[in-house]
């Protein structure tokens, strides 16, 4: 059980949080215009990554807001947090 | 009859407090401070139990929650009753009873004894090699099996005891308050740390507080003479809180460790009650001290485990905290210099001790010398080679080790003796360190495992991080909390420590016997029975890894989780398989650490609060007429209401005829309700829905569905616009919450831009749903003054309205194919307006029906429920509901994937109706669907989704998907239960009033 660090509320308990995957994964704004692997891609197509990964996370059970996270997957340390549309840290 | 060994006093016990306890139904004596181990003994008791496998007896080996062999059941036969509880953690209160487990009839005559005389056909393995064959028999085998297995009992009655559950936030957790733990959280304190200190033990000290070799002195006291006073100092020290009786279980990651704080375990029945028992604490610490001290490891020789054969320190804390000795005829058996200050321990009080038998050639120690002065026979090169005694120690045989230590020579000398101590050297405590995620390395030269890689915000200190002795760990200490704390100066600089201690060892993992090794029982696991035999027998069959080797020989896998025996398992596999010890690794050390009782883990979340659920404002009516409820995600939801001890199928046809024929009311408060306003409100219901909303006109409702982005159907439910900017939306009951998160995604996260605001009024709407053609006239005695005319508020419309001075939003809309109305009001007048309507309803045989007849109306006129005839693998276009997906719209959410080649395959499976051909026979929903009935494999087509019978239609109804159903309409096809093959006609799955005439009825 680890502790986040809310953008909004500050430090708490991981089960007030939901994980929800891979961040940086933009909605095509034309889906109709894609064939069916490019769609696939965007649809399917996750990373799994043992080590630093980017993700999306949001506080469910708390201001309900979804944030970005870098969090290290072989050691659960989370390396930074960052609301939704900012920049993610470069590495 | 019984000996009394109590052999001096002991400021830990209270003499002046005689305690009588049972054992086996005997009843002993022992002295308030006795654990259950020590009274026993102290009564000349060492036979406590049974072994698993072999059912060999066993005694009382160590003083502690490292103890394999002394579990005991407490208080058998009562609602408090506990099994597999270690003797040596059981402090002793008047009237306490414990029995042996594992055995019957008894501890002395142990039917199961025979499995020792068996043993050379169990070997390790044995359940797996002969229950394999025939494979169909495994059912009986595994009834005789479960019958023989487990420890003790567990208790039959409900658990009269209160647990708790407690969070803590400090600066720094020490674990464990041995010396090492006393003076780094003393520091810590005072240092204006908020600290934590636990113990498992009742009293604080570790087992420096009993040491009193003469040669080791700090500050020119005795260890535990000066340790008394660190403690006696604790108690004026402000930030400092502690915890004894209370064990860490696991570490968990970002230094989160759960603890089990012991309340009422050590009191009298009487004084237990209306009490927290058991309390689990979740401290969050930003810097943990492990301070978990060292387990005496054994020694692995040929009958090993016998009662009498103990650990030298266990010996030692038994004489010298408990002022008990263990044995009148003692004898030592170590590689190492511990076993000689446990004997002087034994022989300053004048308990006898025959010899020690040493496997190393020499020691010059000056705690060697003292031994020698005291006339005590030294056997140096020598190892024990058997020990005789069935339930009690009564000899050993030694012989003179050869110099590579891998075979004994020259005569056997036997010694008479009725406990022996054996020291093996010590085994860094290291598993809550591990537990957190850091790494061990193997230290050659002192053959342990050592902390090497932090994870987390943490320091081992004293002996389980590698220091054991006083002068290091003082040393080593301090230097460790000045980086941890980052401070300049501790009381530590100022200590002065004088010690002769020597760490010279010598490390034979198995000791030779002058038998070959399968003649004989080294045990390396002592309550699984696992032997070194065994061992290397599964590294023979090929076993590997440490792992494989642990579970293929269920060694470390007892409840004691193998504390003594498991570096041994590893020094074994390392020297038969010829790799270093470093290179194996460790097997995982999971917690618990020592066992949790189930109450502690679930805390007050039982009875009425094992789960969260919810009623509606309507639910007392429901209860006072006798409603049967159903669970629908976390709400009691009323399911049917018998009358007259109706069953529930006469019931729901009842209520059903009475929703078409006259008048039904649901309560569907339940349903989902979220809020959306804003002005983007259409332009998002258009994104997320599948039809279109821009054009609903404000006052009216509209059905949407919904999909995931893969295309599948996720939810659907009635969307009413309000005003301009402003609807409110319905969902499924179960899926509410997931809507909202949904949605809430795809706002912040994906359209930033719209300016939408969602807000879940689930709870803050009661709702009653009106249904029959009568439900017009009800309504109007309940609202004289609206005008319900079909041309004023038609089907899928709404009105805002008054029922006296309750405001209330009416939607006219229908999930039963019948004219109906949703009434919503503030949920705190839902029982009003429910009875209300029941009582305006009277005239008309207003009937209440619950969720089964609303799903056996909906299915007569074919209407899905999200997750009944959808299981997340269907699109729109599979529930022939082409209808509700826009061609017009550029995009919306799931849009593109309905042109996927996967989802416009034609042979999906689709909905479809089904029809029986006897009307008489209702189909089992999930049954399967084939077309050929001799075919092998058979073929599944699909699965019967929802089926009732139709009191309506006189006839059984069912919706099913089927592969490529659409087009078998008036197809035959079967479905085979377990005893007949049921015959079935693909049928239009709108049964009844296909034209929709009766919503305008």
């Amino acid at each position: 059980m680890f502790l986040i660090n809310c953008p909004y509320c500050g430090e708490r308990d991981q089960q007030e949080f939901k994980a929800g995957g891979e961040a940086h994964i933009e909605r095509p704004k034309q889906p109709t215009e894609l064939s069916d692997d490019e769609w696939a891609e965007y649809l399917f197509m996750r990373k799994n990554i043992k080590g630093v990964q980017f993700e999306r996370w949001n506080h469910a059970h708390g201001c309900r807001k979804w944030f970005n996270m870098v969090r290290d997957t072989s050691n659960d340390e989370i390396k930074a947090i960052y609301k939704m549309g900012e920049k993610p840290p470069s590495q | 009859m019984t000996k009394n060994l109590r052999v001096k006093s002991s400021e830990y016990i209270d003499e002046t407090n005689r305690i009588s306890f049972k054992f086996n139904g005997k009843t002993y004596h022992g002295f308030k401070g006795d654990t259950l181990a020590s009274a026993l003994l102290a009564n000349d008791v060492h036979l406590v139990g049974r072994s698993f496998k072999y059912h060999r007896p066993r005694g009382i080996m160590t003083s502690g929650s490292e103890e394999p062999n002394a579990i005991v059941q407490i208080n058998p036969g009562t609602n408090r009753t506990e099994p597999n509880v270690r003797a040596t953690e059981v402090e002793i209160y008047e009237g306490l009873e414990a029995s042996s487990q594992n055995c019957w009839p008894s501890v002395e005559f142990d039917i199961g004894g025979i499995n020792n005389f068996l043993s050379p056909f169990f070997p390790a393995g044995f359940y797996y090699k002969t229950f394999m064959w025939p494979a169909s028999f495994w059912e009986k085998y595994e009834f005789f099996i479960r019958h023989s297995a487990g420890l003790g009992k567990s208790p039959t009655s409900r658990d009269p005891d209160i647990y708790d559950h407690r969070n803590i936030h400090c600066d720094v957790l020490v674990v464990g308050a041995g010396i090492s733990g006393i003076l780094a959280a003393k520091n810590a304190a005072k240092n204006n740390f908020k600290t934590l200190l636990v113990d498992e033990k009742n009293e604080l000290g570790g087992s420096t507080v009993y040491e009193n070799n003469e040669f080791n002195k700090i500050d020119n006291k005795t260890p535990s003479e000066w340790l008394k006073k660190e403690i006696e100092e604790l108690k004026n020290i402000k930030n400092l809180e502690i915890k004894t009786r209370t064990s860490v279980a696991a570490y968990h990651q970002y230094n989160y460790l759960l603890a089990r704080e012991n309340l009422t375990d050590h009191l009298e029945a009487k004084d237990k009650t209306n009490k927290i028992r058991q309390r689990l604490l979740k401290i969050r610490a930003k810097k943990v001290i492990l301070a978990t001290g060292a387990l005496e490891r054994p020694l692995i020789f040929n009958n090993n485990d016998r009662p009498g054969i103990m650990l030298s320190s266990a010996i030692k804390k038994y004489s010298e905290f408990y002022g008990v000795a263990c044995g009148s005829k003692n004898v030592f058996f170590t590689n190492n210099d511990s076993a000689y200050e446990s004997a002087m321990s034994l022989y300053n009080k004048g308990i006898n001790v025959e010899a020690i038998i040493d496997i190393r050639e020499q020691s010059e120690s000056k705690i060697v010398k003292k031994v020698k002065e005291a006339g005590i026979k030294i056997y140096w090169s020598h190892s024990i080679v058997d020990t005789t005694g069935y339930k009690r120690l009564n000899s050993i045989s030694i012989m003179k080790l050869s110099n590579d230590g891998t075979s004994v020579t020259g005569s056997k000398i036997s010694i008479s003796c009725d406990c022996l101590g054996v020291a093996g050297g010590w085994t860094p405590a290291v598993h809550l360190y591990t537990q957190s995620g850091s790494k061990l390395k193997f230290d050659e030269e002192k053959k342990v495992f050592l902390p090497n890689q932090n994870t987390s915000e943490q320091i081992s200190v004293g002996s389980c991080g590698g220091d054991f002795k006083i002068d290091e760990i003082i040393k080593n200490l301090n230097q460790k909390l000045k980086d941890t704390l980052n401070i300049n100066e501790t009381d530590l600089d100022s200590i002065k420590v004088e010690i002769d201690q020597e760490n010279s060892k010598r490390n034979i993992w198995l000791l030779p016997s002058d038998k070959p090794l399968g003649k004989t029982k080294p045990f390396v696991d002592y309550q699984n029975d696992a032997t070194a035999k065994d061992i290397k027998l599964a590294l023979r069959e090929g076993f590997r890894s440490i792992e494989h080797v642990k579970r293929y020989t269920t060694t470390g896998m007892g409840t004691d989780q193998g504390k003594l025996g498991n570096m041994h398992a590893l020094g074994i596999i390392a020297d038969t398989a010829g790799v270093k010890m470093g290179e194996l690794g460790t097997t995982t050390f999971r917690p618990p650490y020592t066992p949790l009782t189930f109450g502690t883990i679930v805390g007050r979340n039982v009875g009425k609060f094992f789960d969260i659920f919810r009623r509606t404002p309507m639910n007392d009516w429901h209860v006072e007429n006798k409603a049967e409820f159903e669970n629908v995600g976390q709400w009691k939801r009323a399911w049917y209401y018998p009358i007259n001890g109706e069953t529930m199928h006469q019931a729901v046809q009842r209520e059903s005829r009475a929703a078409r024929e006259s008048a039904g009311i649901l309560d569907a408060s339940t349903l989902g309700k979220i809020d959306i306003q804003g002005s983007d409100a259409s332009e998002f219901l258009n994104r997320v829905y599948t039809n279109a909303w821009s054009k609903l006109a404000i006052g009216k409702c509209r059905y949407g569905l919904m999909l995931n982005e893969d295309g599948m159907v996720y939810d659907d439910g009635v969307t009413t616009r309000l005003s301009e900017n402003h609807y409110i939306m319905t969902t499924t009951t179960g899926g509410a919450a997931n809507v909202l998160g949904k949605l809430e995604d795809y706002l912040q996260t994906e359209w930033p831009e719209l300016d939408v605001y969602l807000t879940s009024v689930t709870d803050h709407y009661a709702t009653a749903s009106l249904c029959g053609p009568n439900s017009k006239k009800i309504l109007k005695k309940i609202i004289p003054d609206l005008d319900l005319s079909d041309e004023n508020f038609p089907h899928m419309s709404f009105k805002e309205s008054k029922i006296g001075n309750i405001q209330c939003r009416i939607m006219r809309i229908s999930f039963t194919g019948e004219h109906s109305y949703e009434i919503n009001v503030q949920a705190s007048y839902g029982k009003d307006l429910w009875e209300k309507c029941i009582e305006a309803g009277q005239e008309f045989n207003i009937t209440p029906y619950g969720t089964e007849t609303m799903h056996l109306l909906r299915a007569e006129k074919g209407f899905i429920i999200v997750g009944q005839d959808t299981d997340g693998t269907m699109t729109p276009i599979d529930l022939q509901m082409d209808w509700i997906v826009s061609k017009k719209k550029y995009d919306f959410i799931g849009k593109r994937s309905l042109y996927r080649s996967d989802t416009m395959r034609e042979d999906r499976k689709q909905l479809v109706g089904l029809l029986t051909d006897d009307p008489n026979i209702i189909l089992e929903e999930g049954a399967q669907i084939v077309s050929e009935l001799n075919q092998s494999p058979v073929e599944m087509l699909g699965h019967v989704t929802s089926s009732y019978f139709s009191p309506n239609l006189k006839k059984s109804i069912a919706l099913a998907v089927v592969r490529g159903g659409k087009d078998m309409m008036g197809k035959k096809l079967f479905v085979p239960m377990e005893n007949k093959n049921i015959n079935v006609t693909v049928a239009n799955p709108v049964f009844y009033d296909e034209k929709n005439e009766r919503l305008n009825a």
